[in-house]
């Protein structure tokens, strides 16, 4: 959305170019102001609306968005239930709970969906009522059987065509971040990738925003009714986060990051209705042919799903050091992760990294053992309920986002937590005493 | 015939050197430096590479952004590009991922027939990884992303790609033309020579403007966006945490198990 200036108003104080990441305010000479100027936006903005709340004159304002009329047609919220061979992916379950909360939040009679894309699937709809899905959209075929651009692209279009979702949101994964461009490019409308957060309610939004951000959310009306959606992601490395709205076109349309969205509690037993969707897809459709698909002999790393993490950076100095961090994470229950400059060195395998370009974890402990904190590596980790640095320099950044920062010599610090770890309880009586 | 290979590439603000300033909250980016986004120079890498196997390749640079990217495409001419095309006009600012492809995708459909194109997976500014995907929708390209091998049949007619997946890689084949996303792991970028610099300032570095490309203006810009900003703000600065004290190695993770026992974590 542009922003413009009110000249009547602007007395020429200059106090909103601070609020200028891009640097985008100057002066334009004007008369009808005691300082006979007034500020302007150059060609350098990038319209992220950090200056609506700088002026305390009211001289800036966000232009208008027009919405278009027909949008009323597209209702329910549709989520991508990726599977790969035959089994859900976690991310399809968070994403329905997701989806659920959204729903509602929209109305009471907005369901929740999910479209199950493969071939002999039928048994996962039972798994998607089971975690809130109200309906199941089936669409299969053997030409579906695996994970193609175009075969999934196509069918999904045309699903979206024919039944008019108002949202659908895709786990940003490997597979999500290849089919959803390519369907929203399709059928010209926005898609918004890697969300950490969605609303759809301003007052939902507003209530998120004062307790998680240094938003000034004195702009928007919480009584506000229009329901469209708020995807929130970082940018800029997560140095800044944004807000994208798509006002204009249906579906709406999200990828969301594994592992920040909340599954709901699980209901054996649960069921809804099935769409069996016919797909039209021959093999034609599909110009890209899957010789083999390979898993990797590497162990599973669920960083996604781990309660406590134990990671290890380029402090560490080598190789070696990821055996005492493997056994400190044994020692504690948890799994073991990595910065990416562990990974770029050739330390430890990128199924571990964790960050911006890795894995968005949130478990309840974050052990960061020599890492210094880059700000990739905080995007994907800030929101852990506790983070534990230890690190020999006293000024790495770490320190900044840590709960509780002991510097010091890894090597010799983890040994003596993995000793004392189970008497914990005992040094915190006695502490207490 | 040439063999034409075309990288997508971006000029981006090096993310690593970006802080925020903690009185006012903005992010500083006084002296920030524009570099070649990383994944594109593993793209521009792969064709480069292609260049070096076979003498009849061509590799064409296309970027859209402001003058100053000139700076990138520079570079990519010094380290083997043959030709550079940067799409820069005020028209396109402001565009997001669906605007920025139909932008690009003018710039390319002027520019003319190709074999191939290699993007980044994504860029490090905004992350998407949707700019490649969606050029490859308006050119109806078959794509494949996060390629990380690639290799090419004799008759130059088919690639066999591995991509990566989170627990292992899938081995695609596909036909050429094709949009192909790199990641890092594809191959490690070569630096530019003394030479190639020199070389660089003699090779056609084109400059197009909206009109140039005969793009329609209602597809490109911020107006044309089906996404917008609503608010953008930085991230709430966490409590201060607390450093623990203690004479020893022992005495400090006593102290740590402590303070995590107390707050019904461990």
């Amino acid at each position: 959305m542009a922003i413009k200036i009110l000249k009547d108003k602007c007395i020429g104080c200059g106090i909103c170019f601070k609020s200028c990441p891009a640097d985008a305010f100057e002066f334009e000479a004007y008369d009808g102001n005691k300082l006979g100027k007034v500020a302007k936006i150059n060609a350098k903005c990038t319209f992220c609306n950090q200056c609506l709340t700088a002026c305390k004159f009211g001289a800036i304002e966000e232009e208008k968005i027009e919405v278009a009329d027909d949008l009323d047609d597209y209702k329910h919220v549709w989520v991508y239930a990726e599977q790969r061979d035959g089994k859900l992916m976690n991310v399809a379950l968070e994403l329905i709970g997701e989806g659920y909360r959204l729903a509602k939040e929209i109305s009471e009679d907005t369901q929740v969906c999910a479209v199950l894309v493969g071939d002999g699937i039928d048994h996962l709809a039972e798994e998607c009522f089971a975690y809130g899905a109200e309906k199941v959209y089936m669409i299969q075929d053997p030409l579906l059987k695996n994970f193609t651009t175009d075969g999934y692209a196509k069918v999904l279009v045309d699903a979206c065509y024919e039944y008019k979702p108002e949202i659908v949101i895709y786990g940003a994964t490997h597979i999500g971040r290849d089919l959803a461009p390519r369907v929203a490019a399709r059928m010209n409308t926005g898609l918004t990738a890697d969300c950490t957060r969605l609303d759809v309610r301003v007052s939902s939004y507003i209530e998120y925003a004062d307790k998680n951000t240094t938003l000034d959310t004195s702009t928007l009306d919480p009584n506000d009714p229009s329901t469209g959606i708020k995807q929130t992601r970082p940018a800029f490395g997560g140095n800044l986060m944004a807000t994208i709205i798509c006002p204009r076109t249906r579906p709406q349309m999200s990828t969301v990051r594994p592992g920040v969205m909340q599954k709901r509690e699980k209901v054996e037993g649960a069921t809804g209705e099935i769409v069996n969707v016919k797909p039209a897809i021959t093999e034609a459709d599909i110009r890209t042919k899957i010789v083999e698909i390979v898993k990797s002999a590497k162990e599973l790393v669920s960083l996604t799903d781990a309660d406590i993490i134990c990671s290890g950076g380029r402090g560490l100095g080598d190789p070696s050091g990821f055996e005492l961090i493997k056994e400190f994470a044994d020692k504690v229950g948890g799994v073991v992760g990595s910065s990416r400059a562990a990974v770029d060195a050739g330390w430890i395998d990128h199924s571990h990294q964790v960050g911006q370009t890795g894995t968005t974890v949130k478990p309840k402990i974050y052990f960061a053992c020599g890492i210094s904190g880059a700000i990739q590596h905080l995007a994907g980790m800030q929101t852990s309920d506790i983070i534990v640095a230890i690190n020999k320099d006293p000024d790495a950044p770490i320190f900044e986002v840590a709960d509780y920062g002991i510097v010091g010599d890894l090597y010799k610090v983890i040994p003596e937590i993995i000793a004392e770890w189970d008497n914990a309880e005992a040094l915190y009586d006695a502490s207490t005493k | 015939m040439a063999f034409k290979v075309l990288v997508c590439a971006k000029q981006v603000p090096n993310t690593n050197e970006i802080k925020i300033n903690p009185e006012t909250g903005t992010l500083i980016r006084d002296g920030v430096e524009s570099i070649l986004n990383h994944d594109d120079a593993n793209a521009l890498e792969e064709a480069l590479a292609l260049k070096d196997k076979y003498d009849d390749v061509e590799v064409i640079v296309v970027s859209m952004g402001p003058p100053q990217a000139k700076d990138m495409l520079l570079e990519c001419l010094a380290k083997g590009a043959d030709e550079a095309i940067l799409l820069s006009d005020r028209a396109v600012g402001g565009s997001d991922t669906w605007a920025t492809s139909n932008a690009v995708t003018a710039a390319i459909k002027h520019y003319g027939e190709f074999d191939m194109i290699f993007a980044g997976r994504q860029a490090i500014d905004g992350d998407t990884a949707q700019v490649g995907p969606q050029i490859a929708e308006k050119l109806d390209l078959p794509q494949v992303t996060y390629v990380q091998k690639f290799e090419i049949s004799e008759d130059r007619k088919t690639v066999t790609v591995q991509r990566q997946l989170e627990d292992g890689y899938e081995v695609i084949e596909v036909p050429v033309p094709c949009m192909l996303t790199a990641i890092k792991e594809l191959n490690t970028p070569r630096y530019m020579s003394i030479g190639g610099i020199f070389d660089a300032k003699n090779k056609p570095l084109h400059v197009w403007s909206a009109a140039d490309v005969a793009v329609d203006l209602n597809t490109v810009g911020l107006k044309a966006s089906p996404t917008n900003v609503f608010r953008s703000f930085t991230p709430k600065p966490k409590e201060p945490g607390v450093k623990i004290e203690g004479d020893s190695e022992t005495d400090l993770a006593k102290n740590l198990l402590i303070k995590l026992k107390g707050k019904h974590v461990i």
